[in-house]
């Protein structure tokens, strides 16, 4: 019974402090090793702003694979309308977190089993993604988004496009339009954004072509396009970016007083010019609207494999339309007001990036069919302006559920929950509010959306009005 | 350990066979140390009873016929629901993760079954075994014998230990073999795509299921490590299987409170799900090496705490 009582009694405490300390050490370096990561702001020789894009504009990074942290923070109200997800009201309830599921679930009733790209970039627009990007000259690219225990792929291969959502097992196939890269070579003005376009998907009208945009490279291409006397661009210290070393440039709009853009930086690779972090700031603070960052970036050749797709048996295919449309009338509609979008973007306009999210935006809220787009000033200050026929009620998303709700009373209700009134010479109306893209929709049917406050929305409906 | 256990469950007929093992049979701690053989071969002598014991017991069979049940039941439920020729899982990604895939190719089973048995199934059962380890033993009267035979406590807790991973592992591998025989009995099997699009060929899918079984059994250590400190705790048994299982279910639950997204990233449970990442091409090792960092650094802190604990408590059972 020597055992009974321990051999060493007496030393308890010090036998304690084994687990003790192992659990501090790993607190501390949980602690400290991300802030001693982060905090090292890398000795460059000194770049002037023209050095820098000059620079970016010669890059000519056709290969490269990584890792893409992309992490949204729009402000998006929950609207309990969109997919079918139930809760009439629920909306001031759950209203609030910009990664509730019950947004996400209700995408994916509102979808079945399509692998549908737009569907998904909208899903990009909210809380915390990672992407995983390669590319090897303007016709191969693929961009899988990483989630739980499933994938989505899209992949671009010479001229097939394919999406392939493994969650669901559904794949969509279209042929990219031929000349697709040379065309996103030409909407640049003087062509240097061919060169940079390795994640060229064709603005031309490929089927995906936005989800291929999340990457930083693409941000800092729109945000740059804006002109000089709108802009400011300055070069702001450096900093270590996937493990390289980077230059960070300052983009802060000027003379756009009613732009909810604070200011944006981009961390442009020291060696080769690639933009390898884009982050954007909202005037009203906080956490970052938008990041977008490489975790792991590689520019040696991706392995040739990993551009080529077989849907396995038995997996839901979707065949695109003739003209590279959804086979769906409903999502070739959605496709068509895509493309419009899309178009005014190339006219030009500057302060382009905040589209995509109105793309989406429109996509969202608008009912079946809006006729005219019409830009209101020019850049960052301006707004778009839709007109949707059906009145604004009707472009609201959710409207139809507060529809079936009964009176309209609930309905109004229902549309307090997430829009708040306006006035002005234009009339009255209803803001929809994120913290960086704001709409009006007025009672007479005009949609004006941009990345401005609720002032300057008021404003361009004014002076449109008069 | 395990008489109070057969008594407990009513099963005595057991009794005298499966806790013959220590002491007595050829190999044993105490013979072995008579004849002065090292300390290596006492070891593995301690490990093989601690096995036995452990594998015969009727409890542990009970476990594992669950867990081989459960493969087989999801298959036949897909079967049966696809029969008409639907798709399975209803599409837009409901229901256990890859279970759309299954009809298309039976090794998906594998990894459906895993993923539908790794939330509570798998970890219940090594809740179970570890939370028995030692508290079993004092609840049965026999710590004290165990440590008269001059085994020494550091090397009953590692013996006590190593038998719970092998039977995380062992737990792991019944789910996945019952999945890949009933996967390959009810569906057709082949060449297998991978989460990303690529297709591979079937015998590297075989690998990867593999693979993935042995990441699923490594995600269960951290959990084993600290039904082994919570062992140690207690003289009764039953009290540590509880606190270990009720320890799971509350971290698991805090797991999914958005809310608490803050402390989420250091629960063992939090990166179990990474076992997925075995099936992109190329491989997304980020949260698969986090995973196994988490695991490593429990099993740690929760092993020392066990060891000091067993080595500086009086032994009274």
């Amino acid at each position: 019974m020597a055992q009974i009582q321990p051999r060493t009694s007496g030393r308890k405490a010090v036998r304690y402090g084994i687990p003790a300390g192992v659990a501090g050490i790993a607190a501390l370096t949980i602690g400290l090793v991300p802030a001693l990561a982060d905090s090292g702001a890398p000795d460059l020789p000194k770049i002037s702003t023209k050095e820098l894009l000059a620079k970016m504009a010669a890059s000519d990074t056709q290969q490269m694979s990584g890792t893409v942290k992309v992490s949204t923070d729009l402000g998006l109200p929950e609207l309990p309308g969109v997919g079918g997800s139930g809760g009439k009201q629920g909306g001031g309830l759950f209203g609030g977190g910009p990664q509730g599921d019950g947004e996400r679930d209700g995408g994916h009733g509102g979808k079945g089993s399509v692998a549908d790209p737009q569907q998904k970039l909208m899903e990009l627009a909210s809380g915390e993604h990672t992407l995983r990007v390669a590319a090897d000259g303007p016709d191969k690219q693929r961009v899988s988004v990483v989630e739980d225990t499933s994938e989505f792929s899209f992949i671009h291969n010479g001229d097939e496009v394919w999406t392939y959502d493994s969650g669901s097992d559904a794949a969509f196939h279209a042929q990219a339009p031929k000349g697709a890269a040379g065309e996103h070579g030409k909407d640049g003005k003087d062509g240097k954004d061919g060169k940079k376009g390795e994640h060229g998907k064709g603005h031309g009208g490929a089927p995906g072509a936005g989800i291929g945009d999340v990457t930083p490279q693409k941000a800092a291409e729109q945000v740059l396009k804006a002109s000089e006397d709108s802009t400011s661009v300055t070069v702001d210290g450096t900093a270590k970016v996937a493990g390289r070393d980077a230059y960070q440039l300052l983009v802060k709009p000027k003379g756009a007083p009613h732009s909810t853009v604070d200011s944006v930086r981009i961390a442009v690779d020291a060696e080769n010019g690639t933009p390898l972090k884009f982050t954007l700031v909202p005037k009203d603070g906080g956490k970052p609207a938008v990041d977008v960052a490489y975790t792991k970036v590689d520019f040696g050749k991706p392995e040739a494999g990993t551009f080529d797709f077989t849907p396995p048996k038995g997996t839901d295919v979707t065949e695109a339309g003739p003209r590279g449309e959804h086979a769906k009338p409903d999502k070739g509609e959605m496709s068509k007001r895509f493309k419009e979008l899309k178009k005014l973007e190339k006219n030009g306009e500057p302060g382009e990036f905040g589209k995509h999210f109105k793309g989406e935006k429109s996509e969202k809220g608008a009912g079946p069919g809006f006729t005219g787009l019409d830009t209101l000033g020019k850049g960052w200050g301006a707004v778009a302006e839709i007109d949707a026929p059906g009145g604004a009620a009707g472009g609201l998303p959710g409207a139809s559920a507060s529809g079936k709700g009964g009176g309209s009373q609930q309905g109004d209700k229902f549309l307090d929950s997430f829009t708040e009134k306006a006035k002005g010479e234009f009339g009255t109306g209803r803001v929809f509010h994120t913290r960086l893209v704001n709409a009006l929709m007025t009672d007479d049917g005009k949609v004006y959306v941009g990345a401005v406050t609720k002032e300057g929305l008021i404003k361009a409906a004014d002076a449109a009005a008069k | 350990m395990s008489r109070a256990d057969l008594i407990g469950e009513g099963v005595p007929a057991v009794d005298g066979e499966a806790y013959t093992t220590y002491g007595t049979s050829d190999g044993s701690p105490g013979s072995v140390d008579r004849d002065g053989r090292t300390g290596g071969r006492r070891a593995s002598g301690l490990l093989r009873s601690e096995l036995l014991t452990t594998f015969r017991r009727w409890r542990t069979v009970a476990l594992l016929g669950v867990l081989a049940v459960i493969p087989v039941l999801v298959g036949i439920a897909v079967k049966i629901e696809t029969a008409d020729g639907g798709q399975g899982g209803g599409g837009g990604g409901q229901g256990p993760a890859f279970i759309s895939q299954i009809t298309n190719n039976g090794l998906f089973l594998v990894f459906t079954s895993l993923a539908a048995t790794l939330p509570f199934f798998l970890p219940m059962a090594v809740g179970v075994i570890a939370g028995d380890s030692v508290a079993g033993e004092a609840n049965a009267g026999t710590l004290r014998y165990l440590l008269v035979a001059p085994a020494g406590r550091t090397r009953l807790l590692l013996v006590k230990y190593a038998s719970t991973m092998v039977f995380c592992l062992v737990a792991t591998l019944v789910v996945a073999g019952f999945a890949l025989a009933a996967g390959a009995a009810l569906f057709p099997v082949g060449e297998v795509t991978l989460l990303s699009g690529t297709t591979v060929s079937f015998g590297e899918g075989l690998l990867r299921a593999l693979a993935i079984a042995v990441a699923v059994a490594v995600s269960l250590t951290g959990l084993a490590a600290l039904g082994l400190f919570v062992s140690t705790l207690t003289n009764s048994g039953i009290a540590a299987m509880a606190a270990t299982v009720g320890l799971l279910l509350m971290v698991q639950i805090v797991d999914t409170v958005p809310q608490l997204h803050a402390v989420q990233p250091y629960l063992f449970p939090h990166y179990w799900l990474s076992f997925a990442d075995l099936l992109r091409d190329p491989v997304y090792w980020d949260e698969l090496v986090r995973n196994l960092g988490l695991q490593a650094l429990y099993t740690a802190v929760f092993g020392s705490a066990a060891w000091a604990r067993l080595t500086s408590r009086d032994i009274t059972a």
